[in-house]
């Protein structure tokens, strides 16, 4: 396993490298120095020496990946490229382009992400669970019919119409809770209520029916049937031996995003006020700072590479049949 | 349906009931509680602040972008300027209440008036020609007395030595926001802060947008950038990034102290205009230990940085800096004190804007401003009562606003019913279209390219497009300068006559048939080049290209149609855009102004030749050049308001509507709606520290939310019955197919 470990961390290394190169390579195609810096300087009154001296002061008076006229005589290290990316790999985000620092304003925004985040993942895992197991529960009988279409209609509905119809109905006409607004510690709670909920519906179509159809594939499998014959209950045969099957894709599928929960929701975000980390890079992107976009997109590959080693990891857990690095 | 079938039927449901489990039960009751205790509270439930904010003097409202600089050097953005104008103290205000817009001392003790100087620094009269004046000098006289925020900068020890300019790393470890020292301080305000701020235009790690304009004008300041860059990047070799760049070692030529409360600032020529920016916070006092305070390494790893936490002496302090969810602002414990002015324009007294004549300022003990990105929940919330001011946007523009059969704007029954009221007033700005000047098709001044682009002018009906794409909230510019701008003109005398005729008191657009007459004589009958045939095509650049802008596009395609001109729309992203104009390769273009200060200088310059864009980066878009044009600005610029001003005015814009380098397009107005307890709600578009003046009756506002927010709770106890009612079969369902197998 240890072995194993290592290798894909050491695997993880060249993709980081190239995932690095294309974001800078993507984002210098659009966005050229003098871009930025107007950008940052402002519409009004921006002169060509004010230019200069911003790109002087941020390091992007450098060719981009090669430089022969180096005072330094390092052609290929005393570029923007790779000034901008070294630090990443010892997670040294630096400041954004405006002068804040990146590792603060992530450390700032990660924890209204996940306050949303968790919560809408184990209250929908829950109820995904529980309405897909009813569904095969009363398979091919109306309740499954009209599940199966509550269901296909939920998944049809736009993501932002639970939003604003959601905040329309609980807090404009019913003043429940309150319409956007963030808060933290137990005060949280009153703010976190309607975007939860608002996930968690959101999202109750399409897990559901794929929820229903794990659970309908492991219900015909013999084992199901042996246990069946064996006399016990349907409540026991569902509870115990295909909830514990079903779990192992439904659990895989969920370890590997995580780490990305920490990501935020940008349109949820947006709507109800949270101060995530959702917006983050759009803003970044919207802005031109690209010591945010390099450092979120960095972070964001990190995480995705740790979300499919857990995943690897959890197969492991799930299923003693698989073994990780062996032959 | 018989008694006994009832019966049993009524059984059934009473069992079914009955194995319900205990948690939903549990969760009825909890339910239930809960609805009983927070509806006897009586408080609304949707209330997104603490209940203790309830009946405090806080203002409450919104901001919708993150500011990114407060430092007062740097920031320039009006979404900044709502935080560092109620912050930062520079020398002059506009008067809240007079129009035309005036100056009046804030922290000065009197309006300067320049002296005026020859190149050897011998006075000259006042009414001197300007060829003769070589400096103008602006003697500045601050109040004594006036208190900084508190704040560690200023913090000191019993031997009256800084606490905080020398931190240990221990000690930068373990800072995390200002609120981690232990100890604050206040100093006076002197003139060196002033002086010291100027200096910090031009320092290099700073990055000031009006570094560049002000160095054409404050004496030395443009050697001073240089002279400071060379002492950054020596200091940064020897010491590092983080070493402190002391300004107060490096004298700047065109600025003095002159005592404790006095200094001085001496600029090219004669520039009446400079008034204007010493109401700017870009002239607000920084006190040099400041400076050295957040310069201490580590600090900015924590964002404890002036862009961050400001100092000023203004009537308020940023008490929490969160740009990703909300900034409050508190008090000024050590404000200087001003009083609500007691004169105003005719009618004020009548709108009640005098009421609190001579009162102490400011009124509002805390300003709560909240992060909404989008525009639904911030109109919900104002209208739950929960920020006290809005714009309309025009998703809720027909909900707020009606207009009654004189085509008079007014408030709908909705706003009326909870006593809304509605502010307008035209922007300072302008938004219009250009006209490369050098392009070959559109561009030039003989006499043909004149009427192509006056045909085109007629052809784009401003009047059409204000209606439909904004809701009627702007009216059609008839030149550069905006309406409350010296030298605009109302009436039939204020028309652009190349556009339109004046008809029974209104102006009135000229005809299409007319357009095209000129269009015709412009080398163009019936949209084709006389010459050759071919169809006339116009290249619009613009960076509109999202799914919203389509129906403006096929607008403005519909526009040069009715010339049987075709427009060919090229999208592009905002740097390529900004790429094109800087080369003048665009040949149409939208682009926009707002006054930096009240003077039509402000406007006419966006026209004047030597600020082109091409090649010489100004900000003359349309790379306009009429040498009279030029002759009649640098003669106007340097004038006092007044009747020979206004005529030299009058005279260029008759040369500009005749040139016609743009499509004069439209000044935005704004519609503000306020709450019935927000008070003194004067638009004045030009100041920007107007929060002291505002006035909240919380207790009022309290009751009306209060009234507006009763949680309705029938509707989740539907709901759950509902539910309830719908599981029973399944239940059943459940019961008959267990018994159908014969398993237990």
């Amino acid at each position: 396993m240890l072995a194993y470990l290592v290798r894909r961390i050491l695997y993880a290394l060249p993709i980081l490298i190239g995932v690095n190169l294309l974001t800078f390579a993507l984002f210098f195609v659009v966005n050229k120095p003098d871009d930025m810096a107007r950008m940052h300087l402002g519409v009004k009154h921006v002169t060509p020496a004010a230019i200069e001296r911003w790109k002087q002061e941020h390091g992007y008076d450098k060719p981009l990946f090669y430089n022969p006229a180096s005072e330094t005589g390092n052609a290929f290290t005393d570029t923007i490229f790779f000034t901008k990316s070294v630090r990443l790999f010892i997670f040294d985000f630096g400041n954004a382009d405006d002068g804040r620092n990146i590792t603060y304003d992530i450390t700032q925004r990660m924890w209204p992400s996940l306050a949303i985040a968790i919560p809408t993942l184990l209250v929908g895992l829950l109820v995904y669970i529980t309405f897909a197991m009813t569904l095969a529960f009363f398979r091919a009988t109306y309740i499954d019919y009209a599940g199966v279409i509550l269901a296909v209609v939920l998944m049809s509905i736009s993501g932002l119409f639970y939003i604003i119809g959601g905040q329309y109905l609980v807090s404009k006409l019913l003043h429940l809770v309150p319409i956007s607004g963030y808060a933290t510690g137990l005060t949280a709670i009153k703010f976190l209520i309607l975007p939860v909920l608002i996930g968690v519906i959101g999202s109750i179509g399409s897990n559901s029916r794929w929820y229903r159809t794990i659970f309908l594939e492991e219900i015909n499998k013999d084992y199901v049937r042996t246990a069946r014959a064996k006399g016990l209950s349907e409540r026991v045969v569902l509870f115990k031996h295909v909830l514990k099957n079903a779990l192992i894709p439904i659990l895989t599928g969920i370890v590997v995003i995580l780490p990305m929960l920490f990501m935020g929701n940008l349109i949820l975000e947006s709507f109800f006020g949270v101060p995530g980390l959702g917006s983050y890079t759009i803003d970044a992107i919207r802005q031109q700072d690209f010591a945010i976009v390099r450092a979120m997109v960095f972070l964001g590959s990190v995480l995705y590479i740790i979300g499919l080693i857990l995943t690897d990891i959890s197969y492991t857990i799930v299923d003693p049949r698989i073994r990780l690095g062996g032959s | 349906m018989s008694p006994m079938k009832f019966a049993v039927i009524a059984i059934q449901i009473k069992s079914t009931i009955a194995q319900i489990p205990v948690v939903f039960s549990l969760f009825l009751v909890i339910l239930t509680a809960t609805v009983t205790i927070s509806g006897c509270s009586g408080e609304p439930w949707n209330n997104p602040y603490p209940k203790s904010q309830s009946q405090q003097n806080i203002y409450y409202s919104t901001f919708t972008e993150r500011p990114k600089h407060l430092d007062p050097a740097q920031s320039y953005s009006s979404n900044e300027i709502v935080f560092t104008g109620q912050i930062y103290e520079p020398p002059l205000q506009y008067h809240f209440l007079d129009r035309p817009y005036e100056l009046i001392p804030l922290t000065a003790i009197a309006v300067p008036t320049p002296v005026f100087v020859d190149a050897d620094n011998n006075e000259l009269p006042d009414n001197v020609s300007v060829d003769q004046i070589a400096f103008s000098v602006y003697t500045i006289e601050i109040q004594p007395g006036i208190m900084y925020q508190p704040h560690p900068a200023f913090a000191k020890d019993e031997n009256g030595q800084p606490l905080y300019l020398d931190l240990s790393p221990q000690q930068v470890e373990d800072t995390f926001s200002l609120n981690d020292f232990a100890h604050s301080g206040t100093r006076e305000l002197v003139a060196d802060d002033y002086v010291h701020e100027i200096k910090r235009l031009a320092n290099p790690r700073i990055h000031s947008p009006i570094f560049g304009l002000m160095s054409e004008y404050i004496v030395g300041l443009s050697e001073y950038g240089k002279h400071l860059q060379k002492v950054n990047k020596q200091l940064v070799e020897e010491q590092g990034e983080h070493a402190y760049l002391d300004l107060s070692q490096h004298p700047l030529e065109g600025v003095k102290v002159l005592g404790r409360y006095k200094y001085q600032i001496k600029i090219y020529g004669k520039y009446p205009q400079f008034l204007y920016w010493l109401a700017m916070p870009f002239f607000a006092p920084i006190p040099p230990e400041v400076d050295q305070f957040y310069s201490q390494p580590g600090l900015d790893k924590k964002n404890v940085t002036l862009d961050w936490y400001p100092v000023g002496t203004g009537p308020y302090l940023l008490s929490e800096n969160n740009p990703n969810m909300r900034m409050v602002m508190v008090k000024n414990p050590n404000f200087h004190g001003e009083l609500y002015p007691n004169s105003g324009e005719p009618g004020d007294a009548a709108a009640g804007f005098l009421a609190d004549a001579n009162k102490p300022l400011p009124f509002i003990d805390k300003a709560v401003y909240s992060l909404e990105k989008e525009s639904i929940p911030a109109w919900n919330k104002f209208l739950q009562g929960y920020y006290d001011i809005s714009g309309i946007s025009s998703d809720s523009f027909d909900q707020a606003i009606s207009f009654n059969t004189q085509g008079e704007v007014g408030l709908s029954g909705q706003m009326r019913d909870k006593g809304i009221e509605l502010v307008t007033g035209v922007g300072t700005s302008t938004y219009y279209m250009g006209f490369n000047m050098l392009d070959p098709v559109v561009g030039g001044l003989s006499e043909d390219k004149r009427k192509l682009r006056q045909a085109i002018s007629i052809a784009i009906d401003y009047e059409e497009f204000i209606s439909i794409f904004v809701n009627g909230r702007g009216i059609p510019a008839q030149g550069p300068i905006p309406p409350g701008i010296f030298g605009y003109q109302e009436g039939a005398q204020g028309i652009n006559p190349y556009v339109y005729d004046w008809v029974n008191g209104h102006p009135q657009r000229k005809s299409i048939g007319y357009a095209k007459q000129l269009l015709a004589e412009a080398g163009y009958p019936d949209g084709r080049e006389e010459k050759t045939g071919k169809p006339l095509t116009i290249f619009f650049d613009t960076t509109a290209t999202g799914p919203d802008d389509k129906a403006r596009m096929d607008w403005f395609r519909k526009q040069f149609q009715k010339l049987n001109i075709q427009l060919v729309v090229r999208g592009t992203d905002y740097n390529r855009f900004q790429d094109k104009m800087l080369k003048g390769t665009a040949q149409f273009f939208q682009w926009g102004w707002n006054a930096d200060y009240p003077d039509p200088e402000n406007f006419l310059f966006l026209l004047y030749g030597p600020n082109m864009k091409k090649d010489k980066n100004g900000e003359n878009a349309a790379n306009y050049h009429n040498t009279e044009f030029d002759r009649l600005f640098e003669k106007v610029k340097n004038m006092n308001n007044g009747p020979q001003r206004q005529q030299i005015i009058n005279d260029m814009m008759e040369i500009v509507r005749k040139d016609s380098p743009w499509v004069w397009g439209l000044h935005p107005k704004q519609f503000t709606l306020y709450h019935s307890w927000y008070h003194n709600v004067k638009p004045n578009l030009m100041a920007n520290n107007t929060l002291k003046y505002k006035r909240i009756d919380p207790q009022k506002r309290a009751k009306l939310r209060r009234q507006w927010n009763q949680p309705v709770t029938w509707p989740i106890i539907l709901t759950i019955v509902i539910l309830v009612i719908a599981v029973i079969p399944a239940v059943n369902s459940y019961r008959a197919k267990i018994h159908a197998r014969g398993v237990h």
